[in-house]
């Protein structure tokens, strides 16, 4: 039987594989790279199925007491996996776009081979720099993994770290883009700000309460000796870095730079991996805290000013990069309205749900950007010029608005049925707002594929992977809209 | 059966999507889904009051939603009146000159979403149905329209959608408001526990409120109601008959499904505050329709104006008077449709619909002419169409079964306010049909064709259904009746003004014949 902490042992040891075959093949074809890298992680992904959940014991000693498998982490371990693989296939896509970032080779390195030779080296080199693209993300993925599964402070520490260095990388890969550079910036100086909050909150839980381990911190909370006033404080600092994972306002100044200016693929790890992982830790790290009545008020300004911010903000925008950016602040705001009233499966439903139309609208994002652009206006038309990526992008932008029998329909369902039940009546009338808000910014899309005229008539051309993985998202987000029960019962006790 | 009216259209739209010839299709497809509704209409004879044909599939047992379906009187006679529409709308709209398939594609999707939305008997697929609609729409109005097309299109959408959305939040508290043993999607479930009493007053009062803004929203309510002319003068034509015939009823058959059985409560409470509203809407924008230079606002303004009548028929709570809402619902469908199709028509063959181009179109367009003209007297609601037949039974019914509220009884001042607003819609439409029809013709019109024969088809077939109904309007209100009497008899026991089925239909009856009620002693 396979256990739980081989998955991630396994993930580490393709990124590293890969890393060292990048390093010493230096001539092969990075595309089988790319292959090797998704071929690996769904191997992984299927594994992962026959993996029987064992949550931690109360008491356990050693790694136990860091390192949980419940059913939850395990979800979310696929979860980091399918969201890996979708994004090392869309960086197959983006590769044509890496190759202008960097330098060519120098001269006279090689003596010039013949002219057949030159071309197929041509072609090679056009996906440079692939090969180290495509590894990086298997780190991240095993810092997701390892963080779903964290019950211990010092062990959230680290796998936020993995994930954030290796992210740093991902951010600024194309750095020969001055954007891309100003947001790699920006990633690194506000996430390590963010890290040394993470730091001196736990040190203050740990000063107050004498543990790291959340399910002992619970007992002590609980425990009515203890004063909260400091282990709260603490808290709050933890909440700054966690907020800045999920992109909560007010932590979320970097999310629209470092969204737009990121490679498009890594944008899309960002607002997908980054943030479920971050609502996971976020559930784990509240639940002993929950008892206490400040967390809750906090939470809920945190998610109004979020759910307001993210909508408005959106509203003028007119790159689709950025509106996605705001959009994912938009979401965060809705998914901590399920963190107000604490329902885990509302909130895993909708993160499903988000990952598949996000996902799907980046697929297609990253698509027509290498042949027109990312300003709205550069989808005008699309509807004639490819009548398959108008559509996908229909689906993902009415599934975000979140239109009945698509999947983000059914996660706001969720959200706002656990929030009638709770009676939070302020964010029920802000969400009607902000859901009108929304069907305002996502239909401009649409209104610009189907509506507006294009001078450009020439279909876009979409490779086969590309095709099938669009296909797929697209059945995956109608399927789940419609008939929701497997993910409901994945996470059933 | 069901389940074939639902997917016909939309398995047509796909079908067109990846094209197939479109209007061919989308022909067969409404003309085999009107078959259909028939069928299911005449198979409905004996016991109307309970749903048949009813197939279920269960989506996810713990919160026991199903996907069931199935019809019961008031069901079918909007499937019936929705497959109407969408034959006549498909049949009208002729050859469209960009993206034929996307056109037709779309009046497919909204014509399955909403007779969906009728034969769901679940109110999670009640409610999904009918947003299959919101998309289509914006993309009709926007590709398709005429006019302020784009400020139209956002405003409906950004309307409906917010709508939708606080109605969602009403049908989900509606839910919650049951105790846990009962909770339920299926409306029937529902609908046994609330005659239980299992609905608080309380939360009877919370839940209506909701439900009556979030369908007074779709519906066009006053003062939610300024979405709803300039969508329908940018729409084409197709789109305009459907929503303005079809789709907007869907919130009024929501309320007649939701509230009249299980809310009564919530009713009650908030009679007075929906009088004052629907007051606006027939006498506010009564004024405001006279005051229109444009066919195409003119008929959107009525068409917001005739939703007055309807609710002071839902909210007389009485079984005359639902009745009556539900026959001029299906009436007013008709009309507006056949209005709408006309003027579409005419804009196409003038390119314009301001009254002060217009004039004298009937000597070079009789049919068109007669059809706009049978249009109109309906909407009026002369005696012999069915509108009228539903304004008595409203008039009616609201003036004896209404609520007292305080000392005063409110329903019957609103009556007669109400009636003023008939004398209303007759100046205002005959003036529209002077001004388009009649007097003199100008030069540049002396050379337009009338409707090609095809086109006389669905007009005659809307006139008819309008004229057949009129006269034989107790088809209509056997369907209908008893399934209402079953619940507003136990909500009205106080009163007892009907005291079995074969009463309420008799006495109908004999209140369509003689055109009097017999108004008994309380």
């Amino acid at each position: 039987m396979i256990t739980a902490p081989l998955l991630e042992i396994a993930v580490l040891v393709l990124g590293m594989l890969i890393l060292l075959i990048e390093a010493f093949a230096a001539n092969i074809d990075k595309r089988v790279l790319a292959y090797a890298v998704i071929t690996g992680l769904a191997l992984v992904l299927l594994a992962s199925f026959f993996v029987a959940p064992f949550p931690s014991p109360e008491n356990a000693t050693g790694f136990w007491s860091f390192y949980t498998a419940d059913r939850l982490a395990i979800f979310f371990k696929q979860f980091a996996l399918l969201t890996t693989i979708f994004v090392v296939i869309m960086m197959i896509d983006y590769a044509p776009v890496l190759r202008s970032s960097f330098p060519e080779p120098k001269e006279g390195r090689l003596p010039s081979p013949p002219e057949d030779e030159t071309r197929r080296l041509e072609s090679r080199r056009s996906l440079n720099g692939l090969g180290e693209f495509v590894a990086l993300p298997l780190f991240t993925c095993a810092g997701l993994m390892y963080l779903v599964s964290a019950i211990d402070f010092v062990f959230i520490f680290v796998s936020l770290e993995l994930v954030t260095v290796s992210f740093y990388v991902l951010v600024s890969f194309t750095r020969r883009n001055p954007v891309t550079l100003e947001a790699g910036m920006k990633y690194l100086v506000l996430s390590a700000l963010a890290t040394a909050f993470l730091v001196y909150g736990i040190a203050w839980i740990f000063g107050a309460t004498g543990q790291t381990n959340l399910y002992r911190l619970t007992a002590t909370l609980a425990n009515a000796g203890t004063a909260s006033g400091a282990a709260l404080l603490g808290m709050v600092f933890v909440l700054v870095a966690l907020g800045f994972k999920i992109a909560a306002v007010p932590f979320q100044i970097w999310v629209p730079d470092v969204y737009q200016g990121a490679p498009t693929p890594v944008t899309a790890y960002l607002s997908v991996g980054s943030k479920a992982a971050g609502f996971v830790v976020l559930i784990r790290v509240l639940q002993p805290f929950m008892n206490l009545p400040q967390t809750e008020r906090l939470i809920f300004v945190i998610a109004l000013l979020t759910l307001i911010y993210g909508n408005l903000a959106a509203l003028p925008q007119t790159n689709l990069k950025r509106l996605l950016a705001y959009s994912s602040i938009a979401h965060a705001g809705y998914l901590l309205i399920g963190v107000v009233c604490f329902d885990v499966r509302a909130i895993t439903f909708y993160l499903v749900a988000y990952l598949l139309m996000t996902l799907l609208s980046f697929a297609v994002l990253i698509i027509v950007a290498q042949q027109t652009g990312e300003e709205i206006s550069d989808f005008d038309g699309l509807a004639r010029r490819s009548p398959f990526l108008a559509f996908a992008m229909l689906i993902g932008m009415i599934s975000l608005a979140g239109v009945p029998f698509t999947a983000g329909f059914l996660g706001k369902f969720y959200i706002f049925y656990a929030a009638v039940v709770q009676r939070q009546i302020a964010l029920i009338i802000t969400g009607v707002i902000t859901v009108g808000c929304g069907f305002y910014y996502y239909l401009k899309i649409v209104r610009a594929m189907y509506w507006q005229s294009s001078s450009k008539t020439d279909t876009i051309p979409v490779n086969g992977l590309s095709r099938v993985t669009i296909s797929a998202l697209i059945v995956a987000t109608i399927w789940l809209g419609i008939y929701p029960q497997p993910i409901l019962d994945a996470l059933k006790h | 059966m069901v389940l074939f009216t639902i997917f016909c259209p939309i398995v047509a739209a796909v079908l067109i999507m990846l094209g197939v010839p479109a209007r061919k299709t989308a022909l067969a497809a409404s003309f085999l889904t009107f078959a259909a509704a028939v069928f299911l209409f005449a198979s409905l004879g004996h016991s109307p009051s309970d749903f048949q044909h009813v197939t279920s599939f269960s989506i996810s047992p713990e919160w026991r939603l199903s996907f069931t379906t199935g019809v019961d009187g008031l069901s079918v006679v909007m499937v019936l009146l929705a497959s109407i529409v969408t034959l006549a709308a498909v049949w009208f709209a002729g050859a469209i000159e960009k993206h034929e398939n996307a056109f037709y594609a779309c009046l497919l999707l909204i014509s399955g979403g909403i007779i969906g939305a009728f034969a769901s008997i679940d109110l999670f697929f009640f409610y999904a149905f009918h947003e299959l609609a919101l998309i289509p729409t914006f993309l009709l109005i926007g590709i398709w329209g005429s006019g302020n097309r784009f400020a139209a299109a956002w405003k409906i959408t950004i309307y409906l959608a917010i709508g939708s959305f606080i109605l969602l939040l009403g049908l989900i508290l509606l839910y919650q408001s049951f105790p846990l043993g009962s909770r339920s999607f299926d409306i029937r479930t529902l609908q046994t526990a609330a005659s239980m009493g299992q609905i608080t007053p309380d939360a009877q009062r919370h839940v209506y409120l909701l439900l009556l803004i979030g369908f007074g929203i779709l519906i066009s309510l006053f003062p939610f109601h300024t979405w709803a002319p300039e969508a329908y003068a940018a729409a084409p034509a197709p789109a305009a008959m459907l929503h303005a015939g079809v789709l907007k009823k869907f919130g009024l058959y929501g309320l007649l499904r939701l509230a009249i059985p299980m809310l009564p409560e919530g009713a009650r409470h908030w009679a007075m505050l929906l009088v004052v509203l629907l007051l606006g809407n027939i006498i506010y924008v009564g004024l405001v329709t006279i005051a229109q230079k444009r066919l195409d606002w003119m008929l959107g303004y009525s068409s917001v104006m005739h939703m007055g009548y309807i609710f002071l028929g839902i909210a007389s709570f009485g079984v005359l008077g639902v009745t009556g809402a539900v026959v001029l619902m299906f009436a007013h469908g008709l009309s507006i449709a056949l209005l709408f199709g006309l003027a579409g028509e005419l804009r196409k063959r003038t390119g314009t619909l301001d009254f002060d181009e217009l004039g004298g179109l009937a000597r070079v367009m009789p049919f068109a002419g007669l059809a706009f003209g049978l249009g109109v007297f309906a909407a009026i609601g002369l005696p012999g169409f069915a509108n009228f037949a539903g304004e008595i039974m409203i008039f009616f019914g609201a003036f004896r079964d209404g609520w007292e509220i305080g000392r005063l009884h409110m329903f019957q001042v609103a009556t007669i306010l109400a009636l003023w607003g008939v004398v209303m819609s007759t100046v205002y439409m005959l003036r529209a049909y002077r001004k388009t029809f009649m007097g003199t013709i100008r030069e540049k019109w002396q050379k337009l064709p009338d409707l090609r024969p095809g086109l006389r088809v669905p007009a005659t077939l809307l006139a008819a259904a309008l004229l057949c109904y009129g006269f034989f309007p107790q088809f209509l209100v056997r369907m209908v009746a008893p399934g209402f009497s079953k619940f507003l008899s136990a909500n009205k026991q106080t009163r007892s003004v009907v005291s079995s089925e074969v009463e309420t239909s008799r006495e109908i009856s004999s209140t369509l014949r003689h055109g009097i009620p017999r108004l008994r002693s309380e």
